[in-house]
Order: structure tokens, then C-alpha cells, then sequence
């Protein structure tokens, strides 16, 4: 199962209106070509910081279901963010993180993950619910379920590296085109 | 001391201004500030700044106005996040940034960035007041008109004594 693979599955699974907060380098622009709506958000630098935007979004408006998008080398360049999203307790926040146990876009360098179980250090952390995923068949299984569950709650999704290069072309909207666009998604205007 | 503000009037006058999220990391110049947020239930703790800045981020794009706290130590921390978030995409936030090392007169770890603190604002093309405690008050109105007419973050430095 590879990212592309793996959003295939997931992306039918996700309510209309969720705010979708991807992290940067391949898995934002597998994202948006898998599936893109005005309250989807790309970050497409501050590595690390997609799981505390989502958080803050969340925070924010507590009523508005928020998915992060997130990847092995995100979370482990973050790590506190798991502490601090399981003491804010957010019950609207949901986390997958794609672990392929490597940084894809640079260059496919080994991560850490392997050796270290990021849906235990959630779990240890204090997320409601921490559950692994390895295979197309179980994430189709478990992606409903766990699209609903209560947050905060963490989902690692098993990938292999998919060929060499990018999975999709590069984000197509402005940055601030993409502030814009999420903000009148939920009703502020600039 | 008279002519300080209390952390109760500070607070106060952000809320009067629109400011509506506050999260930061803490520092010893900015304690009664914090103690009199974490007394109203508006602060989150972050453990570092940029994730502080991440968050405040997300409160910015579901229609908060935020404040990040930190102490300059955590400008450091924060310089790829203003750049490649904040900066890139227009995201504006009110810094309120602690000056230790202020005039070269502090704990050793402090100095060299008390020495550039200003002049690393000014690079990264962030707008910033270092008030006297008389001012404080005219420049949050400033940082807030700031925020509204340009959509990028602006900086409050917080002078050692500021706050009571």
C-alpha cells in the first residue's frame, strides 16, 4: 500500500466540511490530488506543524471536525505535539500519520520509526485511541470507524515508499489562496 | 511602581483590542501576565514556540485573532515557522516577545540574542514596538491595526519591569 493507495481508501470515508490539515512534502500533494475541497489546508513548509495547526483549529471551533494528515518525519520532527494535543483533550481531532519509515521527499533517508512505535508514544501520550494499520484491507475496514470515533485519537497507517519521485505535482493554490478559501469555509471572512 | 501596567489591565486591553487566543511558551518577564491568562482559562501552554505558533496558526485560520507568548530564546525556535507559515502565507499573529539580555545585562545564555533581538525582527520584515509601560497600552491598539491592515505577525517586546 502506498500513500496514493492509502488516500484512495480513506478519502471517500471523509465527512464533507472536515477540515483536512495536510502536512508538507509528498503527503500534501497526494492529498490534494486525491481529494481537495476549500477546507483542505497544505502546508508546504514548517515541517512538523501540521498536527498543532489542526489543533489550534480545533480548539478554535470545537464543533468542527479536523483531520490531520500526517507523516512518520512530521510527527517525529514534533514529537511534543502528542503530548500537547493529549492534555488539550480535543474531542473533534483526528491524526493519521502515513509512516513509510522514511523522509520521501528528500530523498527516501531512513526515519527512526521503525524502531520507534509512534501509535504507542500516542497511546502512552494520553490520546483516547491509538490504532496501527499494515494492510489496503484493514485500513478500508477501519477507516468509517475511526473517521468517527471521538477525539483525540491517532491512527498510523503502514505505507511502502512508492516509486521514485513525487506522487503528485505540487499544490496548485497560492498559499494565500488557501487561507482565504478555508477561512470563508468556516465563516470568517479576511 | 506607578506607571507599570497590571497584568490585569494588559489582559484587558488585548481583549479590547480583538486579540482572542493565547498560547505560548512562558518566561520569567511575562509571569503575572501569564498567571492572570491561565487565572481567566485563556492559555494554552505549548512546549515550544514554534508548535506555539503552529497552533496559533489554526486558531488564525478559524477566525481567532491569537497572541503567541515566548521568550526571545524562542524567537530562535520560531524563525522557520514565521518564515515558511506565517510570513508565506499571511498569517498574521501578535508576538509578545520578552527582551532578556536586554542592554547586555543578564544570565550569559541570554546575550547574544538580547543583542540582536530588534535587528532579527527587522530582517524578517516583522513590525515591532519595545514599549516603555506608559506606551503599552497605544502600542497593543498599533499591533492590532497592524494585524488587520497587513495580515503578517507584528511584535510587542517586553522590556524587563514592564509588568508588575
Amino acid at each position: 500500500m502506498t500513500l496514493n493507495d492509502a488516500l484512495a481508501i480513506l478519502a471517500p470515508s471523509i465527512a464533507e466540511g472536515t477540515v483536512c490539515v495536510h502536512a508538507n512534502g509528498f503527503i500534501g500533494r497526494a492529498g490534494c490530488a486525491a481529494r481537495d475541497r476549500d477546507e483542505c489546508f497544505y502546508m508546504i513548509g514548517s515541517m512538523g506543524l501540521a498536527s498543532s495547526i489542526g489543533l489550534g483549529v480545533a480548539l478554535a471551533q470545537p464543533r468542527r471536525r479536523v483531520l490531520v494528515l500526517d507523516g512518520d518525519g512530521n510527527v517525529l520532527m514534533n514529537l511534543g505535539t502528542l503530548a500537547t494535543i493529549a492534555a488539550a483533550r480535543p474531542a473533534n481531532l483526528l491524526h493519521v500519520c502515513f509512516d513509510n519509515g522514511a523522509h520521501a521527499s528528500t530523498g527516501a533517508q531512513p526515519t527512526i520509526s521503525g524502531r520507534v512505535r509512534l501509535d504507542e508514544v500516542a497511546r502512552a501520550a494520553g490520546y483516547r485511541f491509538a490504532g496501527r494499520i499494515e494492510t489496503r484491507q484493514a485500513l478500508a475496514a477501519e477507516a468509517p470507524a475511526f473517521l468517527a470515533r471521538e477525539g483525540p485519537a491517532f491512527l498510523l497507517v503502514r505505507i511502502a515508499l512508492g516509486p521514485p519521485g513525487p506522487p503528485a505535482p505540487r499544490i496548485p493554490h497560492t498559499p494565500e489562496a488557501m487561507v482565504a478559501r478555508l477561512r470563508r469555509a468556516l465563516g470568517t471572512e479576511r | 511602581m506607578s506607571g507599570r501596567p497590571s497584568a490585569e489591565r494588559v489582559v484587558d486591553r488585548l481583549l479590547a483590542a480583538g486579540f482572542d487566543f493565547f498560547v505560548g511558551v512562558p518566561c520569567s518577564l511575562v509571569r503575572t501576565l501569564l498567571a492572570e491568562l491561565e487565572r481567566r482559562g485563556l492559555y494554552l501552554g505549548e512546549t515550544r514556540e514554534d508548535a506555539a505558533l503552529g497552533v496559533a496558526a489554526g486558531a488564525y485560520l478559524a477566525g481567532r485573532t491569537p497572541v503567541v507568548i515566548m521568550q526571545n530564546s524562542g524567537l530562535g525556535v520560531s524563525l522557520n515557522a514565521l518564515a515558511s507559515l506565517h510570513l508565506l502565507y499571511g498569517i498574521p499573529a501578535l508576538l509578545l516577545v520578552t527582551w532578556r539580555g536586554y542592554r547586555g545585562e543578564d544570565a550569559p545564555e541570554h546575550l547574544v540574542m538580547g543583542d540582536v533581538l530588534p535587528r532579527l525582527l527587522e530582517l524578517f520584515g516583522i513590525p515591532l514596538r519595545a514599549p516603555l509601560a506608559e506606551a503599552m497600552e497605544a502600542d497593543i491598539e498599533w499591533a492590532a491595526a497592524a494585524i488587520r491592515e497587513t495580515h503578517k505577525p507584528v511584535a510587542l517586546v517586553v522590556r524587563p519591569g514592564m509588568f508588575e
